[in-house]
């Protein structure tokens, strides 16, 4: 079985975020950057599939080279090779029009949810459609027997059970495993593991961020007595209507 | 020239999110001068009545194909390319978001989710979107002729302004789906977290499982859905699908409330564009009280029975 999986680079969870130049560019300044947690569970899963029928795992990275400590990372996991494409992702758009360029030859593809800078939650029904091949959103989790893809995936007020041949494009949700840890051995293993850089394809955008804004913060809060609580039903009621 | 409104229909109903959708298309549709048209999958009885929301055509595809997202989106690509469709307007739930890029990339469009604003079409088509797990907004431009927009849920108003559409049927096709649904489990009338407009949230300060009976009730008294945070849902506490946060579900309700909840910057991120937000916590120094509009310092097991009581008189 050959996986590929799609891995984003982020910011740290903890990052407060703010912006430059007139807030048109995100500050990276003193930001950690990590594999968006939900490409580690795709990795993961990835991983235990491919184990489990003698398969490889290729991770793909569309971003520039100061990712590559990140790309080592999911090496150490235990992924067989990786590909860079070397370009700033755009939009989810531009990154999944540049993985279809190599996501041919797979029995799955597999991306997060979502990236948790973006959140475009986009590049798994993008890459589906491009590549003509059926997506399966938000999966918590994914299964192989005799040729046959299953999968349970969340929709709205439940979830649902699908199943189909390779290849298929699935994203990954909480739920579908434990990230896996690296070890010394897949750290030591990952420092010569092959990883290609490719030149992207020349693309029009479909979109381009213009300015960024910051949520405007509370005017502060209003404590409520707690011997009198029953004030706070007063106030959702009478005065904000909420209830 | 149209606007499309993709129309999701839950428990024989037209779904709130879906009227929004509606109204949205409407205000777009006036603005550049075109017909907004409700599409949907299925049919209801009551078709009529997505008129008196905006819609100038309601119109229900015909076809004979299963509703998986391969070919939902192509039956809907088909309807919308008949229909000269330069803008389609979806809803920002697990549903439109699993068509709207098999959509964009079928009409070559430009696509953007987590849309919170009308667009500019000042000189260009732009949009406010929610990024980073809501610590920030983009505004973006869409450069290609048609647009995908997913809006989020409990951003726009409904408006009924009593006005009446026609009523069509189109005929469309779909390639045989390669996937297949094989079983879906749906929590009857249960609104999903992502469109709830009041939403009770617990976390670890509940010390256990056993307590969220308590939440419950409260929830329930309030017409709430319930959310919880992510260590709460890590141990196994509550389901996977209620962990709200930065690498949980991003909600947006009129009301979110708070209750044993630090608020902790990931927390946070999913829940701070809840127009009001209530903390209840025993620390007085918990981040949750920087964000909240309300707050009550005190022991969660002492303040949700008063509520609870409150609510029942
Ligand atoms: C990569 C990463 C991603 C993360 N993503 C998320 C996310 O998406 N969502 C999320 O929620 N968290 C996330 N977190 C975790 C986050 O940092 C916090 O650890 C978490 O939100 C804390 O959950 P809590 O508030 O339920 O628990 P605690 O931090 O243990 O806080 C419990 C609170 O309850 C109060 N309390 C205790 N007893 C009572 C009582 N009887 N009555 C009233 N109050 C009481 C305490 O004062 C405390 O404030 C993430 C962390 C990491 C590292």
């Amino acid at each position: 079985m050959k996986v590929l999986v799609c891995m984003s680079v982020v910011p740290d969870t903890t990052t407060k975020i703010t912006f430059t130049e007139n807030n048109t560019h995100f500050n990276k300044d003193g930001v950690q950057f990590i594999i968006n947690p939900y490409d580690e569970l795709a990795i993961t899963r990835g991983l235990e599939l491919a184990e489990a029928n003698s398969g490889s795992v290729t991770v793909v990275h569309v971003g520039p080279a100061e990712n590559e400590a990140s790309i080592r990372k999911a090496l150490s996991m235990g992924v067989t090779d990786a590909i860079r494409i070397d370009a700033l992702a755009i939009d989810a758009q531009f990154v999944a029009e540049q993985i279809a360029e190599i996501a041919h030859g797979y029995d799955l593809i597999l991306t997060g949810r979502e990236s948790i800078d973006y959140n475009g939650g986009a590049v798994c029904g993008l890459l589906g459609a491009l590549l003509n091949i059926p997506s399966a959103n938000v999966v918590t989790e994914i299964n192989y027997a005799d040729g046959t893809f299953s999968f349970t995936r969340d929709i709205d007020g439940g979830r649902e059970m699908l199943s189909c041949k390779g290849p298929v494009v699935a994203s990954a949700q909480k739920d579908l495993c434990e990230p896996r840890i690296p070890n010394m051995r897949g750290i030591m293993a990952a420092r010569t593991k092959p990883l290609q850089v490719l030149p992207p394809k020349d693309l029009i955008n479909a979109s381009q961020v213009s300015s960024y804004e910051s949520p405007a913060p509370k005017s502060g809060v209003k404590l409520i007595d707690p011997s009198n609580a029953q004030e706070l039903i007063h106030i959702l009621r009478n005065e904000l209507k909420v209830i | 020239m149209s606007v499309i409104v993709f129309v999701e229909i839950d428990n024989q109903q037209y779904k709130k999110s879906s009227l929004e959708a509606i109204c949205y298309g409407k205000k777009i549709a006036q603005t550049m001068g075109i017909s907004c048209i409700a599409l949907s999958l299925d049919t209801l009885s009551d078709t009529a009545t997505l008129g008196t929301y905006g819609a100038d055509r309601v119109i229900s595809l015909s076809h004979n194909a299963a509703f998986t997202s391969d070919n939902s989106a192509q039956l809907l690509a088909d309807a919308c390319k008949q229909l000269s469709a330069q803008i389609v307007v979806v809803s920002n739930t697990y549903t439109g978001k699993s068509l709207a890029p098999r959509l964009a990339v079928a009409l070559d469009a430009s696509l953007a989710t987590n849309v919170i604003s009308l667009p500019d079409t000042n000189g260009g088509f732009k949009v406010k979107r929610g990024v980073f797990s809501g610590k920030a907004f983009a505004y973006t431009d869409l450069s290609k002729n048609t647009k995908v927009l997913a809006i989020t849920p409990n951003t726009f108003d409904i408006d009924n302004s009593g006005s009446s559409a026609t009523v069509e049927t189109l005929v469309v096709s779909a390639e045989a789906s390669k996937i297949s649904i094989d079983k879906s489990d749906k929590e009857m009338g249960k609104v999903p977290l992502t469109e709830a407009e009041i939403v009770v949230s617990a976390g670890r300060g509940l010390k256990g499982p056993e307590n969220w009976n308590l939440i419950e009730e409260l929830a329930d008294l309030m017409g709430a859905a319930t959310a919880c945070s992510k260590p709460v849902s890590d141990m196994g506490w509550r389901p996977h699908a209620e962990h709200v946060g930065q690498t949980g579900i991003t909600i947006k309700p009129n009301l979110y409330v708070a209750i044993g909840i630090s608020g902790a910057i990931q927390h946070l991120a999913g829940v701070s564009s809840s127009k009001t937000i209530v903390a209840i916590n025993k620390d007085p120094e918990a981040p949750f009280f920087k964000a909240a509009d309300y707050g009550i310092v005190g022991d969660a097991f002492e303040i949700i029975p008063q509520l609870i009581h409150a609510l029942k008189n």
